[in-house]
């Protein structure tokens, strides 16, 4: 589904991404790990199209197209969906609209019937319950005034309305408590169907024991240093990051 | 011959019987101010962004009264579909009972024409009209001597009008090249409150030329919200300058909503006389093509312990130019004086432009004042956010920018008007969904 090979990406004059190569593949579930300033959150940004970096080499490959050729809103509406881990206020804007907006858009690229207002508020209430959201939150700006918690939630709930194929999910655990953490990622549970597949980008092992995953791989300094199955979240959580970072540099 | 001697003839030549001996009085002054003043340049400070000279270069003569054909129905798509708000409708200038209508009002409450006004309550008008608007200024003068018809609203003391009043100001093409006059006076006694909306739009009125005065009194412990909806002729020319005066503990809420006119000068201006009182003056102009926007708010802190916020923004597409000037006086005396003023502009057109100025006098040493202006373009990451969610460019844009401008709206509190203006907006920047 996903072919990353050798990528490489800057932020102005700064190398990030320094030769990243990962697959993925339907109904895998891949957590991407690493301490601060390792590079994961510019890894799940370039796979979304943020304009803000420059993709200095490499390839991606969805489901064989050039990903890099397409604008963000194309990868959206080809399936891809990035849950951010600081999602955008935009006061003025209501979720309802906006989420109707991008259904919309996303079902006219698969060559769907657009849906009315009143057939969307049918689907929303089937989808806020996937994260325990209140019809009220629909009513709201996006975002707006919205706690940490209701933030990451809503952003789950757009990946529900959204259906994405491919969902990379930035530190969607970051500033959540456990309530909210647990809502999270049974919401993304929800959502996992074996056509669909996700990234993971986590800080901390705690979110992998509700969403478990296939594969983990540790990034740092802009290579991943190492790759293996769930277990090695584990590890992680108990020697932390700086046994993996020595052979990185050295090897540098 | 010079524009203003020109209004002089045309002054001299109206009739003016019929009415108390100090009407004529006053306006017979007015006339003689503006021949003092003539029409402000841009080497006034006041009008430095700003040139009135397409509205100083030809002579708009007063419009005439006739009878108008317009109808109900044509009327009613601007009355945000409120059949129990009072409504008064001037058509080029001329109260036009036909077409207006009032719930029932407290029978203590005065809704008048100054036509009524003069017969029912002649001491009031002669004893308010013009003490508030500041007479030296040129199109404040001009509208004393030339005002025709205007609306007197007295709420007295403790009465709470529920209803909104909505006076509505709408041209046809009888008013092309014409001036309207209209005039405003709103007495909020001691703990009444009222709600006041002032709409200015035409059906194929060309250029013509509104030059609006209101005066507020706002009372002790009273509230007036004031609405003013300024929809004029792409071709037509607008001034306002609405004056308000505050007591003790008093609240005034204006927004000033501009979309209209091709040139255009709004004056929001509130003097706080007593302690306590509360000020919020608050507006969005989105203009596009050549449209020129000037708006200009003057808060006068002279009791101490008041507050004023302003919120301006403004969206400028096309080659359009807005002009935010808010001045903020602090007397010596008013001390504890909270003061917030913001505008904020989005340029969409390239050739678009916004002159932005705020100025703060404060003679008061325990104050609290601050002021913020922004100018830019969309924000980049909530673009990014939109299209990630598969939303197009053009559409993510449109959206930001309705978000941008429906964000100040939140500030009006009568819901009806919020969202009939909300929907204005969205109409003007949301391409229509495919059906």
């Amino acid at each position: 589904m996903l072919k990353i090979e050798n990528l490489t990406a800057n932020v102005g004059e700064k190398a990030i991404l320094k030769g990243i190569s990962l697959s993925v593949n339907p109904g895998e579930v891949h957590a991407i790990m690493g301490p601060n300033g390792s590079g994961k959150s510019t890894l799940a940004q370039v796979i979304a199209g943020h304009p803000g970096y420059e993709v200095t080499g490499g390839t991606v490959t969805y489901d064989g197209q050039d990903l890099l050729e397409m604008d963000a809103e194309v990868r959206a509406q080809q399936g891809i969906f990035l849950a951010f881990q600081y999602p955008v206020e935009i006061p003025g804007v209501s979720n309802a609209y906006f989420l109707r907006a991008a259904y919309n858009e996303i079902r006219k690229a698969r060559g769907e019937e657009e849906v009315d207002p009143m057939e969307f508020l049918d689907i929303m209430a089937k989808k806020l319950k996937v994260v325990e959201m209140d019809e009220a939150m629909l009513q709201r700006s996006v975002n707006a005034g919205f706690s940490g918690g209701e933030k990451k939630r809503n952003e789950i709930l757009q990946m529900a309305v959204l259906e994405p194929k491919l969902a990379v999910l930035d530190e969607t655990d970051s500033g959540l408590d456990i309530d909210a953490l647990r809502i999270v990622a049974e919401g993304v549970n929800k959502l996992k169907r074996p056509d669909n597949a996700t990234i993971v980008v986590t800080h901390y092992q705690r979110l992998l024991n509700y969403i478990v995953p296939d594969f983990v791989h540790v990034l740092a300094q802009g290579r991943i240093v190492r790759s293996g199955g769930k277990e090695l979240a584990l590890e992680l959580e108990e020697k932390g990051y700086d046994w993996l970072l020595e052979p990185a540099g050295a090897s540098a | 011959m010079s524009a203003h001697s020109n209004y002089r003839e045309l002054f001299d030549t109206a009739k003016r019987g019929g009415a108390k001996d100090w009407l004529p009085h006053l306006k017979i002054a007015a006339i003689e101010q503006f021949e003092a003043v003539g029409f402000p340049t841009t080497r006034d400070e006041d009008w430095h962004f700003t040139s009135v000279t397409p509205i100083a270069e030809r002579t708009f003569r007063p419009a005439r009264s006739s009878g108008t054909t317009l109808t109900a129905e044509d009327i009613a798509r601007f009355t945000y579909g409120q059949e129990d708000w009072h409504l008064l409708v001037f058509v080029n200038g001329r109260y036009e009972p036909a077409l207006s209508s009032f719930a029932t009002l407290d029978a203590e409450v005065q809704v008048m024409t100054f036509g009524e006004a003069l017969k029912e309550a002649p001491e009031l008008l002669a004893e308010r009209l013009g003490t508030l608007a500041p007479a030296q200024q040129a199109f404040t003068a001009l509208n004393t001597a030339f005002m025709a018809d205007g609306v007197v609203i007295h709420v007295p003391k403790g009465v709470a009008l529920e209803a909104p009043i909505h006076i509505l100001y709408v041209t046809d093409a009888q008013a092309s090249g014409a001036s309207l006059h209209p005039r405003t006076l709103v007495i909020a006694e001691r703990s009444a409150q009222a709600t006041l909306i002032e709409t200015f739009t035409t059906l194929g009125g060309g250029a013509y030329f509104t030059n609006h005065v209101a005066e507020v009194v706002v009372g002790d412990n009273a509230r007036v919200d004031h609405y003013k909806v300024q929809r004029e002729g792409a071709e037509a020319f607008h001034v306002g300058t609405t004056q308000a005066t505050q007591g003790r503990d008093s609240i005034y809420h204006a927004f000033t909503f501009t979309t209209g006119a091709q040139l255009s000068r709004t004056n929001v201006y509130s003097k706080l006389l007593g302690t306590n009182a509360e000020v919020r003056l608050n507006g969005l102009y989105s203009l596009e093509e050549a449209q020129h926007a000037d708006n200009q708010t003057f808060v006068e802190h002279i009791a101490p312990a008041c507050s004023s916020r302003e919120v301006y923004k403004g969206i400028l597409d096309g080659s359009s130019h807005g002009v935010f000037n808010g001045k903020v006086y602090v007397d010596p005396q008013a001390q504890q004086t909270d003061g917030k003023q913001t505008n904020h502009t989005l340029l969409i057109g390239d050739a678009a432009r916004v002159d932005t100025k705020p100025q703060l006098e404060i003679f008061a040493d325990d104050v609290k004042c601050t002021h913020g202006a922004t100018v830019g373009r969309l924000d980049e990451l909530a673009q990014f956010y939109m299209k990630s969610r598969g939303i197009g460019a053009e559409r993510t844009r449109a959206l930001l920018t309705y978000a941008f401008a429906a964000e100040v709206l939140e500030l009006i509190e009568l819901e009806p008007l919020k969202l009939a203006l909300e929907g204005l907006l969205f109409e003007r920047f949301i391409p229509p969904e495919p059906v």
